[in-house]
């Protein structure tokens, strides 16, 4: 084959990918849409959260705990914010990779996400690369966004949440989120430790507290890992965007 | 706080951490004992919201009820490698018919 025939082999193979990736990806975002209805918020600010902040696992956070109500409004931002943390991490992977400026960063910053990260670095060149960035970024911001909106439609509409099971749903949600970054003991370890201590603190402390000193439990991977613990580079590099299911945005 | 207000807060700083990735040095962050910690904060955060979601109920008591039997049925889901929406479907309806069938 001619080098001209594999790039465009290998382009192929990079747009298939990243809209099967961004696909399967908006496909939840009707789950994350009825979810933060049942929470409390209304069509538009669900609307907003899933324009503006753009990265699913703070998103179920943020609802999660602001569904306590508005006196939970501090530690939802909190952890939102936490778990938004590793989207900053991907940037710095990212950042030589795409070579933007200006504007682009700007945009660049807003689609960088588990899948969009996931998709350039499983690339073997920088131009198959940024291609794979940007288009698995712009299909699932363009699919996220239009499923939550009719996922906050179809909730509005259900009524009482607790009789579709919607909380369970946000219970599901969360498992699914978690479940592919389990991958090794000291992941396992680190979830169990966080699970005990959140539920421990639940009754005697404000919602959402729980969830942010469980958080600390982060620091068990401070020591040197034992052979195939936590990857330093959180999923990024592993996940493996083909069989999308559980591995999503988060 | 209102909604919007807490919403903007959280939507700003989500956003802001991606760009700082972009604009401070790559060596900043890439002490080892740093990177693994912020790697494993996901892990934490979301273990600890299945565990609140699942097992508390108003004001943080515990309860058990539909909504453990739902993590059950979504990890032998995802165990079988069901995508997403439907290990979140399948978390509902299980959810909805214990509750319809007066069991939980």
């Amino acid at each position: 084959m001619t080098t001209d025939a594999r790039r465009a082999e290998e382009r192929r193979l990079v747009i298939r990918e990243a809209l099967s990736v961004g696909i399967a990806t908006g496909a939840y975002g009707i789950s994350f849409g009825a979810l933060a209805v049942s929470a409390g918020l209304d069509v538009w600010q669900a609307c907003a959260l899933s324009l503006l902040m753009f990265t699913g696992g703070s998103q179920f956070a943020f609802i999660g705990i602001i569904s306590a109500g508005l006196h939970a409004a501090p530690a939802a931002i909190a952890a939102s914010s936490l778990l938004g943390v590793r989207n900053g991490l991907y940037a710095l992977e990212l950042t030589q990779l795409l070579g933007v400026r200006g504007v682009r960063r700007l945009a660049a910053a807003h689609i960088t996400i588990d899948e969009s990260t996931a998709v350039a670095v499983s690339q073997s060149h920088g131009k198959a690369a940024r291609l794979g960035f940007w288009l698995t970024g712009l299909t699932v911001f363009a699919l996220w966004n239009f499923t939550t909106l009719v996922g906050a439609l179809v909730g509005n509409a259900l009524g009482d949440p607790k009789a579709w099971g919607l909380d369970a749903a946000a219970c599901a949600a969360f498992t699914a989120l978690l479940w592919p970054r389990l991958k090794n003991r000291d992941a396992v370890a680190i979830a169990v430790v966080a699970a005990v201590v959140a539920v421990l603190l639940a009754p005697a402390t404000p919602p959402g507290v729980p969830v942010i000193v469980a958080a600390l439990a982060a620091f068990i991977a401070w020591r040197e890992p034992r052979r195939g613990a936590v990857d330093t580079d959180g999923d990024a590099e592993d996940s493996e965007p083909r069989r999308t299911g559980s591995e999503v945005q988060s | 706080m209102s909604m919007w207000v807490a919403l903007l807060i959280a939507a700003a700083i989500a956003f802001g951490l991606k760009l700082v990735g972009y604009l401070v040095p790559a060596d900043l962050l890439a002490e080892p004992h740093v990177k693994r910690v912020t790697a494993a904060l996901p892990v934490a955060l979301l273990a600890a919201l299945v565990a609140i979601q699942t097992l508390t109920g108003p004001g943080g008591a515990w309860t058990l009820d539909a909504r453990l039997a739902a993590v059950g049925v979504a990890v032998v889901a995802l165990i079988l490698r069901a995508p997403f929406i439907v290990v979140v479907v399948l978390g509902a309806a299980t959810a909805a018919l214990l509750r319809l069938a007066g069991w939980a």
